[in-house]
């Protein structure tokens, strides 16, 4: 398995004067509503850990108030939590004086923003290289590297625009363009695509895989769309009031949500195109030899060709080539179904 | 005579004591002060000397030279050009020289002392909560009572006017330095943050640049007081456009009063141009859509 990159271990963050006595009530077993009331305190995370892997996505998501941006806000200490330990690398970054920790954003973490948050003043070339510039980085140097990542996020030619004559689309890539330029091994995406249209949301998302296969980044990425959350997740933490409610990848939360919340939350996704032919497959039943074949990693609605097809069996194989069992259009639909 | 409010203290050996006390200040401190005002002294006599020893057409070339560099516009310039010409015509030439002089040392001074001032202000809420009352005083106290202390300490001259005059004008700058730095983007500066900007870097990379129109409309306010307080301020000898219309009540010339009223506004409409030309290079430069 892959080292763990940042471990989050039971963090919790109270808004307040004094949060420290607010958080020893809510151990105490004062819930999140009545410390509002009777204490003007905000319970933004409450008791949270996580492990996030080196060259995963691990998505965050929540509806808003979950408490997602706080916590992804912790991870370069924009945010300090109220208590809880956060490693990177197996160092405690809440342990870091100014000085470690200024090096920590300029080299190891990098962010993009919801509403892109580019400097207005400066070009498309000076704000990718803004992160460079602040590590001292010579001018000249830091644009020659700029420009890499602005062809590599497909901007070439507008090194010398403005971000107000830039689209919104184009704003967010030069957002990623100045998060990739500084080389930094993890990535904070917080809601990085939910200001966009559709379209555009859709390709920047098929771009983010493609780079994360290219330059394997360790990417935690917010959000509040499930879609999302699944198109992108190798991991998928749900989040609400601040505590967790499940972590696992996107197939294991669609066939077994931890609560209802999390059931309601998935209930209207498309499952067929998230649920794997493999983990539906009946061992007990071998298919015969003329039924057609299909991967174990392959989604249900890959499946759904075979049947229309006129197959009334698909044998499932396994990665290592040997049969794992048979698939029937019924066992489809009562995967679909949730039965 | 009887008042209507029945007299608790003793408002008089009040007034007596805080006079004799400034006096006192006055008698221990005038001298040094005025030694250490000296360079400002000297410095602003040589602007005068310098503007009234030019040729006028190297004067007003060098106006339209600030002119550009500040709008990179060519009608500014040619306004510009075209009012100070208008000053000379009217007559009032070496008095209006003056009168620059000691507004743009006034005017630079307020800006070196008031940006920092508002930076501070806008760092921290209880400097802040501080400063605002003060400012309110500075702004509401009619102005001629601040001309008394300068005069007893400095005697009359350029720089109690000097100094009467940055008091005046000073305020905008500090507000508005302030309130540009709040009105920053939370989000970009956040941003800034997160790619592990210092907090010197913060100021220059972002929270400047970006506050930089409304700094400017608070320099541009300042200019427009520091001018106004100037002409005010010639009733304790600062000379200049001021000076003309003081005459003028004097000698009831309504002619000479009207002349130099109309060079000071000539050179209000003057700085105001070049102000606000930069200023909205400034905007411009800040919200580029389509060059």
């Amino acid at each position: 398995m892959r080292p763990i990159k940042i471990r989050v271990e039971n963090v919790s963050k109270v808004f307040g004067r004094d949060p420290a006595t607010a958080l020893a009530k809510i151990r105490a077993g004062l819930d999140k509503t009545r410390l509002k009331e009777e204490t003007d305190h905000v319970l933004g995370l409450h008791d949270i850990s996580l492990d996030i892997r080196a060259g995963e996505t691990f998505v965050i998501m929540g509806l808003s108030g979950s408490g997602k941006s706080t916590l992804i806000r912790h991870f370069n200490r924009l945010i300090e939590p109220t208590a809880g330990r956060i490693l990177f690398d197996g160092d405690d970054i809440l342990a870091h004086d100014a000085a470690r920790l200024q090096a920590l954003r300029r080299r190891k973490v990098a962010m993009v923003f919801q509403r892109f948050a580019l400097l207005p003043h400066k070009t498309v070339a000076e704000n990718v290289a803004y992160g460079l510039t602040l590590d001292g980085v010579p001018k000249a140097e830091a644009l020659r590297r700029a420009a890499d990542q602005i062809a590599l996020v497909g901007l070439g030619g507008f090194e010398t625009s403005y971000p107000a004559q830039l689209s919104g689309g184009m704003q967010q890539r030069v957002g990623l363009a100045r998060a990739l330029a500084t080389d930094a091994e993890v990535l904070l995406m917080d809601e990085a695509f939910s200001a966009l249209d559709p379209l555009i949301r859709h390709d920047m998302q098929v771009q983010l895989k493609e780079l994360q296969g290219r330059l394997g980044k360790t990417i935690v990425f917010i959000t509040h769309d499930l879609d999302e959350a699944l198109m992108l997740g190798d991991h998928i933490a749900i989040l609400k009031d601040g505590m967790l409610r499940q972590v696992g990848t996107g197939a294991e939360i669609l066939a077994r949500p931890a609560d209802d919340y999390v059931a309601r939350f998935v209930r209207d996704v498309n499952r067929g195109r998230i649920l794997l032919c493999g983990a539906f497959a009946d061992a007990g039943v071998m298919a015969d030899v003329e039924a057609p074949v299909i991967g174990a990693e392959a989604t249900l609605e890959t499946a759904f060709a075979a049947f229309a097809g006129g197959a009334q069996v698909v044998a499932v194989r396994n990665g290592d080539g040997r049969m794992a069992g048979s698939l029937t259009a019924q066992r489809v639909m009562q995967a679909l179904a949730r039965v | 005579m009887t008042s209507g409010f029945p007299e608790i203290w003793d408002t008089r050996s009040f007034g007596r004591a805080l006079d004799a006390a400034f006096s006192s200040l006055v008698a221990q401190w005038g001298e040094t002060l005025e030694t250490v005002f000296m360079p400002v002294l000297r410095a602003i006599t040589g602007l005068e000397r310098g503007l009234q020893f030019l040729p006028w057409w190297v004067v007003v070339a060098l106006f339209c030279a600030a002119t550009w560099g500040a709008g990179r516009r060519v009608v500014p310039v040619l306004v510009v050009a075209l009012l100070l010409v208008l000053l000379g015509l009217l007559g009032v030439w070496n008095e209006a020289m003056a009168t620059i002089a000691l507004m743009l040392a006034a005017t630079v001074l307020s800006v070196l002392i008031g940006v920092p001032l508002g930076l501070a202000m806008a760092r921290s809420d209880r400097m802040r909560g501080g400063m605002l009352p003060i400012l309110d005083i500075m702004q509401t106290m009619p102005i001629f009572v601040y001309l008394i202390p300068f005069v007893m300490l400095f005697g009359p001259g350029k720089i109690p006017a000097l100094l009467a005059t940055i008091v005046f004008a000073i305020p905008p700058v500090i507000r508005l330095t302030d309130l540009g730095i709040r009105q920053v983007d939370p989000e970009i500066l956040e941003a800034a943050r997160s790619f592990g900007a210092s907090p010197r870097q913060q100021l220059w990379t972002v929270q400047v640049p970006l506050a930089m129109p409304t700094i400017m409309a608070g320099i541009n306010q300042t200019t427009m007081m520091a001018l106004s307080m100037v002409v005010i301020a010639s009733m304790i000898g600062a000379g200049g456009l001021g000076y003309q219309v003081l005459q003028g009540i004097q000698r009831l010339e309504v002619s000479r009063g009207l002349i130099a009223g109309l060079g000071i506004v000539l050179l209000a409409i003057i700085f105001d141009r070049i102000a606000q030309s930069y200023g909205r290079r400034v905007q411009a430069g800040l919200h580029r859509e389509g060059k």
